[in-house]
């Protein structure tokens, strides 16, 4: 299945909102989040395409998708741990 | 007669007060305005100065004033807690009573919960309030040796650049007293450099790297182990400490969250120009209280205030408010006992980091005399 037909669990819509606060919101969301849910981050900040999968490889999640639409990209994230 | 109400007592309350009071005098004078602050403290507090209080660097006595002193005597202060807004009929209450507005400056700031991270108000320290700040002090003072770890648990938090300033405080302080070979500093920031914005970052990444100060990145902690003294982290993480000094999370006041004008946070939706908070033509959020993607700092609180004046003295004329907030802020970065810098920027301009000197240090130590001119609106 490609990305962008993924349909997350959680929805963070961070549009609008400037590095870092996108990944932040992350952050927090995939704290509370249970293991195996799929969230989907919308950012209208292009540092967060590159920012938000660097996280994700550290804190060994699973990045599923990168998707840029036209005003904003959706970074699509499993909690795996 | 048209009634301005101002919540909180902080920098941006008083500020937005006093500019008030001087755009509107002829009006105060002739009963057609009133300007009304709301406080729930008598005091203000300068919270800069508490990074200097835990190096015993400001007496606390110093970063106190009683508000009455700060305001122009024309303002109506009342000393009393604010329980909600209820802004579809235009009035605060509070402990005491109803207090009807045609303008409301929502002035709240915002506060430190270092209860949402499990263990760490057993085993942490910070210095972002009073009673933090003093226990932080004494711990210093008897610091012998071992290591620091300096944490920012989450973000936005107030002053973005006084966790950098309090690493190399330490660095100075610890060197002053002839330990620093024995004290090891940790400083861990939630995103993949040390500071929000890059250019700051690498000039702060170089100066750690000179004097030893460790750094660990894309590090956001979501438990303390008070029992083994160890700071866990989302990232699977953990980091040991003799000493923890957090920045803990932050959220806006409890009254903005009561009467259902923030997000789930607490930060209120506000314009980030007109600086009118979203749904409202009669209420303004200044400083720390608004979602606004600036730095939660005195300065910006001081820049907002001047717009929020201007408009809302322009709306009492019937004029249309034309200022506008292009996110200017400034602050200053100490980076030891005898040298700093400072940043200028707003939404357009990134900050440019000027070389560090001591004569932008004395600068910010002589501010920190003056900065009572700022509240009243003299400087």
């Amino acid at each position: 299945m490609k990305a962008e037909e993924i349909k997350a669990d959680i929805v963070v819509d961070a549009r609008g909102s400037f590095c870092p606060g996108p990944l932040m919101e992350l952050v927090k969301t995939i704290k509370d989040a249970e293991v195996g849910k799929v969230i989907e981050v919308l950012s209208s900040d292009a540092s967060s395409a590159k920012d938000i999968p660097e996280w994700v490889e550290k804190a060994g999640h699973g990045l599923i998708g990168v998707v840029q639409e036209d005003s904003y990209w959706r970074i699509i994230v499993k909690k795996i741990k | 007669m048209k009634k301005i109400l101002v919540i909180g007592g902080g920098v941006g309350g008083t500020l937005v007060s006093n500019y008030l009071a001087d755009k509107l005098r002829e009006e105060i004078k002739n009963d057609e305005v009133k300007i009304t602050l709301i406080s729930e403290r008598d005091k203000q507090l300068y919270e800069p100065g508490l990074l200097y209080m835990i190096f015993n660097r400001m007496e606390e006595s110093e970063l106190f004033k009683e508000i009455k002193y700060l305001l122009d005597p024309m303002i109506d202060l009342r000393i009393e807690r604010a329980i909600r807004v209820v802004p579809e009929e235009n009035y605060v209450e509070t402990e005491k009573e109803k207090h009807y507005y045609d303008f409301l400056v929502i002035a709240t700031g915002s506060r430190v919960v270092p209860e949402e991270i499990p263990g760490l108000v057993e085993s942490g320290h910070w210095f972002y309030n009073v009673d933090g700040a003093r226990k932080l002090r004494d711990e210093l003072a008897r610091f012998e040796g071992g290591k620091i770890v300096v944490s920012i648990m989450g973000i936005p938090h107030k002053c973005p650049v006084a966790p950098i300033e309090v690493s190399f405080m330490l660095h100075d302080f610890f060197k002053l007293l002839g330990r620093r070979d024995k004290v090891e500093i940790l400083y861990t920031y939630p995103i993949n450099s040390v500071f929000l914005m890059q250019n700051v970052s690498s000039v702060v990444e170089q100066l750690f790297n000179e004097r030893g100060i460790k750094y660990k990145t894309f590090f956001n902690p979501i438990e303390v182990d008070a029992k083994n003294k160890k700071v866990i982290t989302l990232e699977g993480e953990e980091e040991d400490f003799d000493l923890l000094i957090a920045i803990p999370p932050h959220k806006g006041s409890q009254l903005v969250i009561d009467s259902g004008l923030g997000d789930k946070n607490g930060w209120i939706p506000t314009d980030r120009y007109t600086l009118k908070v979203k749904d409202y033509d009669n209420i303004y959020a200044v400083g720390d209280a608004t979602d606004i993607p600036v730095s939660k700092a005195g300065s910006v609180a001081h820049f907002e205030a001047e717009v929020i004046s201007e408009n809302i003295a322009a709306q009492i004329k019937s004029l249309p408010p034309t200022a506008r907030y292009f996110g200017k802020a400034m602050c200053f970065i100490e980076m030891g006992f005898d040298l700093a810098t400072y940043i200028w920027f707003d939404y357009e301009t990134p900050p440019k980091l000027v070389k560090p000197n001591k004569f932008i240090h004395w600068s910010k130590i002589a501010y920190n005399k003056m900065y009572w001119l700022t509240a009243r609106g003299v400087l």
